[in-house]
């Protein structure tokens, strides 16, 4: 018989406030075995963590359960606590009474009794726990980034600059992202491609980042310290290590699409350069829309660049698929715009003048499509009065994006003080509904954008905005007049929302990572593991996680690459072994549980006619368990007869 | 008659979260519901659904992750299939289709764990008045 201490804490009035605690702890000092049951107000403290460790050793305890939070919030620290006592790690479980119990009921009396069964229960199952010791794996010591935007870049550089190879896995012709879209930043206005571009060619130049382009990851197997991960290449057409860039085969090919780095604004070729500053600075050739690559219809860009005697372009280049190892993987996907077309009170796409703030952004930068003068689309003239609309799509959860995107208050102040220096005698209004502009010199960046630029902040909703005289008519409300606005305008900018890049969740599926109910990468734990997906070994960084600004990204980029060392930096780590087991004597060998099992773990023993698990590969799921047929399988302290157990001790 | 019972077994990496979910943002149901944490909804053998119906829980809940978002890739799948083979096997038992139920529900799913709960309660307290036999 195991000797069995039961520690229940009040979690401030956490728990306390709707389970009677005392009463708790008088039943469970009842149940058989139990030989202590106690209670302390935060058993998670220094002081309740030695209540439990003198327990231990006072009581000669076998085992205990804290009754407590989410296993998923303390497991691992009640663990480490008991094998501080010397008592092994698997000998510790935690009844939920907070989480499922405390914090989703009133009725203190129903709280109670619901309480006392979960502990029955895992008293029950503890009871028969078996004492495990951790399995040692070799860890792969590479990285894999998803995503070249400023976050991919800043992980990759961080961790091969701990002397670790990186993938860097980007699916454009070049890495830079959206930050390389940009005109100037918030708060210092510091160019934006300026800031970037070095830490670009930095990526490209180290010898431990391997940048693949136009690759996509199709799938990953394996474990945190052990992915394989398969990644399928595109081909760029244009040899990277000849293109110097003469530009010549752009000149002759005659394809012409709207160019996505411009946000459309633009035309460029098939074969392209994807913008000034690309990374690698080599152009690419776009298989879609090339009038025809296979038979081959054109090829007048290969003609040019044979003619000149490079030889660089190859027609006839295949898609790759690279096998890669890795022992981290980063998810560093990004975000794009809210689609403008389903707003249809603001009439984006049907009047040319109304822009996104992307494709204002591209009209300020100096290498954008008007070298930074700000005009009208539909007639190239310079804008006098310009709209700026804060919040298009976002905070309307019945409509829209339920959420804020935390950065638009900011680059709206930018793009109207910029608007203001380049057209001096214009004026810029802002509807907006608060200003939020939390962050070091943000506040004061608003303040001076207001005075510098004149800006007019009008505090309102837009209802409409429609065609007159060629101008645009923008119709809201000014709430703090109480009054209806109407400002003809001849540009109006859509702020508009955040949302997670395409492809995310697909990807998240691939990489077993969840996403939240807006798609973007789920955290582990809002607070306490914000840089982790909930899956061993996968991170997370950037605006793929929630919308967040470039100094955010930057700090989350690092920190998840320092998450990712922390995995690299031994050459082994120990895996959860609660996994599964077969007693010889039952199995028969028919091999039903092969197939079940997602990751091979199991095979066929021919010569003993038994099955076998191979410890190091299984992930413990049980999925197996449930199909054996003679009950030969087992999940190491989740067997068939502890979860009986379990239903026996909750039923009423 | 008293308060319908109900016993779930809810995978760790998505229902379980779902419901601690619901803690954390101080959703509001019925105490009517035990839960048991498993690995994965395909550990759960279809045999432990009849004990807990044998035990006197008035219903079953099995809640995994959605289709292609498994942690382990298929057992999701797996436990699917042997639900409609359960299902099958239910029926044949004259046990109605409201006390045992398979739900999908991701971690960040905590609105439809709720209404999942208090919906089989709402069921189960009517089944109770119709077929009160069957307890």
């Amino acid at each position: 018989m195991k000797r069995v201490g039961v520690f229940v804490c009040h979690c401030g009035l956490n728990i306390a406030g709707t389970v009677r605690v005392s009463e708790v702890v008088d039943q469970a000092s009842k149940t058989p075995d139990v030989v202590i049951a106690a209670d302390h107000r935060y058993l998670c403290s220094e002081p309740g963590q030695t209540l439990i460790k003198d327990s231990i050793k006072q009581h000669r305890l076998d085992a205990i359960v804290v009754a407590a939070c989410s296993p998923a919030m303390h497991e691992v620290t009640f663990r480490n606590t008991a094998r501080a006592a010397g008592l092994n790690r698997h000998q510790c479980e935690m009844a939920n009474i907070r989480e499922q119990c405390s914090w989703v009921h009133d009725d203190i009396e129903k709280a109670t009794e619901k309480a006392h069964v979960i502990l029955r229960q895992i008293i029950e199952k503890v009871k028969l726990n078996e004492p495990l010791d951790p399995i040692i794996v070799p860890v792969t010591r590479r990285a894999l980034v998803i995503g070249g935007g400023v976050a991919g870049i800043r992980s990759a550089l961080d961790i091969a600059g701990s002397g670790y190879q990186v993938y860097l896995v980007e699916k454009t012709g070049s890495i830079g992202g959206r930050m390389a879209q940009l005109s100037e930043t918030f708060p210092t206005l510091d160019c934006s491609i300026c800031i970037l571009g070095p830490l670009m060619v930095e990526a490209f130049r180290n010898p431990n980042i391997k940048i693949p382009r136009l690759s996509e990851v199709e799938d990953v197997k394996g474990y945190v310290g052990n992915f394989k991960v398969r990644v399928r290449q595109e081909p760029v057409y244009v040899d990277e290590t000849k293109c110097n860039m003469c530009a010549e085969c752009a000149k002759v090919c005659p394809a012409e699409v709207p160019n996505e780095f411009d946000s459309e604004l633009t035309w460029r070729k098939a074969v392209y350069i994807p913008f000034a500053q690309a990374v690698p600075p080599v152009y690419v050739l776009d298989a879609k829309s090339c009038l025809g690559l296979l038979p081959q219809a054109c090829g007048e860009c290969k003609k040019a660049c044979d003619e000149l005697g490079m030889s660089c372009i190859n027609l006839d280049a295949h898609p790759e698929i690279h096998e890669l190892e890795v022992g981290a993987i980063i998810s560093a996907t990004g975000y794009e715009l809210f689609d403008a077309t389903r707003l249809t009170e603001y009439g984006y796409g049907i009047f040319p003048d109304v822009m996104t703030s992307l494709e204002f952004e591209r009209m300020l930068s100096a290498s954008g499509p008007t070298s930074g003068t700000i005009r009208r689309p539909s007639d190239g003239r310079i804008p006098k009065e310009v709209v700026f609309i804060q919040c298009a799509g976002q905070r309307e959860p019945e409509t829209a994006l339920a959420y804020c995107s935390k950065i638009c208050c900011m680059y709206t102040a930018r793009h109207a003080m910029l608007f203001h220096h380049k057209v001096p005698d214009g004026q810029a209004y802002i509807f907006y509904m608060d200003i939020r502009a939390g962050g070091k010199g943000y506040e004061e960046f608003v303040k001076r954008c207001q005075e510098e630029g004149g800006l007019l902040y009008l505090r309102g909703r837009v209802a409409k905005v429609y065609e007159e005289k060629g101008k645009l008519v923008v119709k809201g409300i000014d709430t703090l007049s109480g009054k209806i606005v109407e400002i003809h305008a001849d540009l109006v900018v859509l702020a508009l929302g955040m949302i997670p890049s395409r492809g995310s969740r697909e990807l998240a599926n691939i990489l077993k990572a969840s996403v939240d109910e807006n798609g973007f990468f789920a955290e582990a734990h809002p607070k306490l593991r914000p840089l982790e997906s909930a899956t061993a070994g996968i991170f997370v960084a950037g605006a793929g996680q929630a919308p967040k600004d470039i100094p955010e990204t930057v700090a989350q980029a690092s920190g998840a690459a320092s998450k990712a060392l922390n995995l690299l930096s031994s050459p082994t780590l120990e895996r959860e072994p609660t996994v599964a087991r077969i007693v010889n004597e039952l199995c028969s060998g028919c091999g039903i549980c092969i197939p079940a099992c997602p990751f091979e773990a199991l095979s066929l023993n021919r010569e003993r006619r038994v099955a076998e698990v191979a410890e190091a590969v299984c992930e413990g799921c049980g999925t197996c368990i449930a199909s054996c047929p003679s009950g030969a399988l087992s999940l190491r302290n989740l067997t068939d007869t502890q979860i009986i157990a379990m239903i026996t001790a909750g039923r009423h | 008659m008293g308060e319908p019972r109900i016993l779930a077994f809810l995978c760790k990496w998505c229902a379980y979260a779902g419901a601690d979910l619901a803690g954390t943002t101080r959703k509001r149901y019925d105490p009517n519901l035990i839960s048991i944490r498993v690995t994965c909804s395909g550990r759960v053998d279809p045999t432990f659904v009849l004990k807990a119906l044998e035990e006197g829980y008035d219903g079953v809940l099995i809640a995994g992750c959605h289709p292609g978002t498994c942690h382990y890739i298929s057992g999701n799948y797996k436990a699917a299939r042997r639900f409609a083979l359960l299902r099958r096997m239910l029926k044949q038992m004259d046990i109605p289709d409201q006390r045992v139920r398979l739900e999908w529900i991701s971690a960040s799913e905590s609105d439809k764990f709720v209404t999942v709960v208090n919906e089989m309660v709402e069921n189960l307290r009517k089944l109770e008045t119709v077929a009160p036999q069957l307890k």
